[in-house]
């Protein structure tokens, strides 16, 4: 470590290009006062040669996900556009039915707060459209790739031990310092929302999934092992399902943190509601950025009354309601 | 050939236990194990035999070590040092595909809290070994049903285990590791989570089932009662150590330490101690007053006759299942039989 550290010292001072002219000036201590221009570790500059590399060289990978990505989402929106609205409306009616366990009022609040986002402003109705898209896509990706990361992390403490910090980096780190390169590997659009949204909401579903795993009563556990029940066995016939409410928790919160980007990404030019709000405060229109923003909230409640009810129907199946010690 | 036997078993928890393992063989306790290196010793250097058809209870305080003693069994817990062989298979040399087949044939489990699948009907928990042994459904069902019936749950094989009872839980548990036929069960602590009452009723339950089936039960306990009604033989784990084994009576009559005589010191001992146990023989009772005696059969408790001692105040002849005079008992053996030692 304490030669990696010089190592870095080294380097820094070498290819810094405000060194002093003589070691003499050096001598004279005075650059303890001020930190020194030449103790300035290049990062900036390896990150930049670093990226434009990646970007001739694999650029044809971005490109690549890039189309498959966009083909997938303007299928997706192209689809619930076209679709008469009542019939979409329609569509999640029921699947807020059947996601809440047959709960009549939640059914008919979800159906309520769709009809709104197209009430308050008939553009509305195809901004939400192209939002949800997007964000589908964005959920999809997170669960395709954060359940599985979440059941490796459960399964090996050595593996969590090292993906911890990153998944904290990931929810620290600020949108934008992503969203750029995302702007400059993707171009202008949806697909780099799309990439900056997963890294933001990733994160929730890889920690309650792994959490969920870990929660499973370990005599629960050791009844499969007894029975033997083979690795695969055991994931898929009792670790996942007894997860499963909170893997349903993490997409909730997957979904909302999703949501939460949809402003910051209509700052790179992705259509959606979000560019509704930047446009009214752009032009100080109060009244529009505010029924935008109520748009988001009212789209906001109807995914999360779909996920969050799911879970919660799940839930009540499985957790005993008499514990006993 | 005992059905199971372990060899020097030694189980020590912490970051390195093969280093203080030669500190452990030297002697050290628990407590200087412990302090010195901050490892925790499970097991000390644990030998048994357990024979074919027999109940052995594990009977021990908390921390004694019986949990993981019984897990070593099936491999739940690897041995730091020690064997353990089962119809003179060493489970320790078993590969996981090995070991999966032998847990899925050989043992079944019962757990303190149940350990049931919370998102699994009763008949699903227990056709769960079952569909492990990759059985066809139909079979499967139809086992899982006997067994429901056998533990009389019958009507409830469709609820989830959360709308039970604790005790009727429990009998999803027994009738789980019933399903899977296995010649060997392994109990830890599966009464010790019911109410007094539900105990003493599954307690009878087990010894009901276990006269038919004759299976090879090993049963942990810290209840005593619950041993000595249970156990063919009992051993007697502390602090990781076995202290004694032996049947019920030698160890209520001949405890090994002050620890075991600790533990048998409140018994009722007339619940355990036969007539057989305390009667003097036949050929050096001579002096013995025979008018009006009490006939007893060699087998009975102290506890089924002693009443009738009580009130007539006269001697008992104890005689075998033929009828043959065997010996006597006088005020004095019941007397000394049931005085605390």
């Amino acid at each position: 470590m304490l030669v990696f550290f010089g190592w870095l010292l080294f380097i820094s001072y070498v290819s810094s290009k405000r060194k002093p002219d003589n070691v003499g000036e050096l001598l004279k201590f005075d650059w303890l006062q001020e930190w020194p221009k030449w103790l300035d570790l290049p990062l900036m500059a390896w990150i930049n040669d670093a990226f434009k590399k990646l970007n001739e060289t694999y650029g044809w990978i971005f490109e690549a996900i890039n189309n498959f990505l966009l083909a997938m989402l303007v299928a997706l929106k192209n689809f619930l556009i076209l679709a008469p609205w009542p019939l979409v409306i329609l569509g999640v009616v029921v699947i807020a039915y059947f996601a809440s366990g047959r709960k009549i009022g939640t059914t008919v609040f979800v159906g309520f707060c769709t009809f709104f986002i197209g009430f308050l402003h008939p553009i509305f109705w195809q901004k939400a459209i192209e939002t949800t898209a997007i964000m589908l896509i964005s959920i999809f990706l997170c669960t395709i790739v954060g359940i599985p990361i979440g059941i490796l992390m459960a399964r090996s403490t050595r593996i969590r031990d090292k993906l911890l910090p990153v998944l904290d980096l990931m929810q620290t780190i600020p949108a934008f310092v992503y969203l750029i390169p995302g702007i400059m590997l993707f171009g202008l659009g949806a697909v780099p929302a799309i990439i900056a949204t997963f890294i933001y909401a990733v994160p929730p579903l890889v920690r309650l999934t792994d959490l969920g795993i870990r929660l499973v009563d370990k005599e629960v556990i050791e009844a499969a092992d007894a029975f033997g029940a083979s690795r695969k066995q055991k994931l898929f016939g009792v670790q996942l399902p007894l997860a499963l409410p909170n893997i349903m928790q993490g997409i909730n919160q997957c979904t909302m943190m999703a949501l939460s980007m949809v402003v910051i990404a209509s700052m790179i030019g992705t259509r959606g509601l979000g560019d509704e709000v930047l446009l009214g405060l752009q032009q100080l229109n109060v009244g529009k950025a505010a029924e935008a923003g109520i748009a988001i909230v009212l789209l906001a409640i109807v995914l999360d009354r779909i996920t969050q009810s799911y879970g919660e129907t799940l839930q009540e199946r499985s957790t005993p309601q008499n514990k006993k010690k | 050939m005992a059905k199971i036997e372990i060899k020097n078993i030694y189980k020590i928890f912490g970051r390195k236990p093969d280093k203080i393992l030669p500190m452990v063989k030297d002697g050290a306790t628990k407590e200087q194990v412990l302090e010195k290196t901050g490892h925790t010793v499970g097991l000390d250097n644990v030998s048994l035999k357990i024979e074919e058809g027999e109940t052995f209870v594990c009977m021990g305080l908390s921390g004694s070590g019986k949990s993981t003693l019984i897990r070593h069994l099936n491999r739940l817990i690897d041995p730091t040092d020690g064997e353990v062989l089962v119809d003179g298979q060493s489970v320790m040399n078993l590969n996981p595909e090995q070991l999966i087949d032998f847990r899925r044939y050989k043992m079944s489990m019962v757990f303190q809290r149940f350990g049931l699948f919370p998102h699994k009907t009763v008949l699903e928990n227990v056709g769960y070994g079952l569909e492990m042994q990759g059985k066809p459904d139909e079979e499967k069902n139809k086992t899982a049903m006997e067994k429901i019936e056998a533990v009389g749950l019958n009507g409830f094989e469709h609820q989830f285990p959360n709308q039970l009872s604790g005790g009727m839980q429990q009998r999803v548990g027994l009738a789980r590791a019933l399903a899977t036929n296995s010649d060997i069960m392994l109990m830890d602590e599966a009464f010790s989570a019911l109410d007094p009452l539900i105990r003493s009723d599954m307690q009878k339950q087990l010894l009901d089932l276990q006269s038919q089936l004759k299976k090879t039960i090993v049963f942990i306990t810290h209840d005593l009662d619950e041993s000595l009604r249970l156990g063919d033989h009992i051993g007697i784990l502390n602090a990781g150590k076995l202290v004694q084994v032996g049947s019920p009576v030698d160890i209520v009559m001949n405890p090994a330490d002050a620890y075991v005589e600790a533990f048998v010191k409140d018994v009722n001992r007339a619940k355990v101690i036969k007539a057989k146990i305390i009667m003097k023989p036949a050929n050096q009772s001579n002096d013995v007053d025979k008018s009006d005696l009490i006939r007893v059969q060699e087998d009975q408790f102290i506890e089924e006759f002693l009443p009738k001692i009580v009130c007539k105040n006269s001697n008992c002849e104890v005689v075998d299942k033929q009828g043959h005079i065997k010996g006597y008992i006088t005020n004095k053996e019941l007397q000394s039989s049931l005085i605390k030692s």
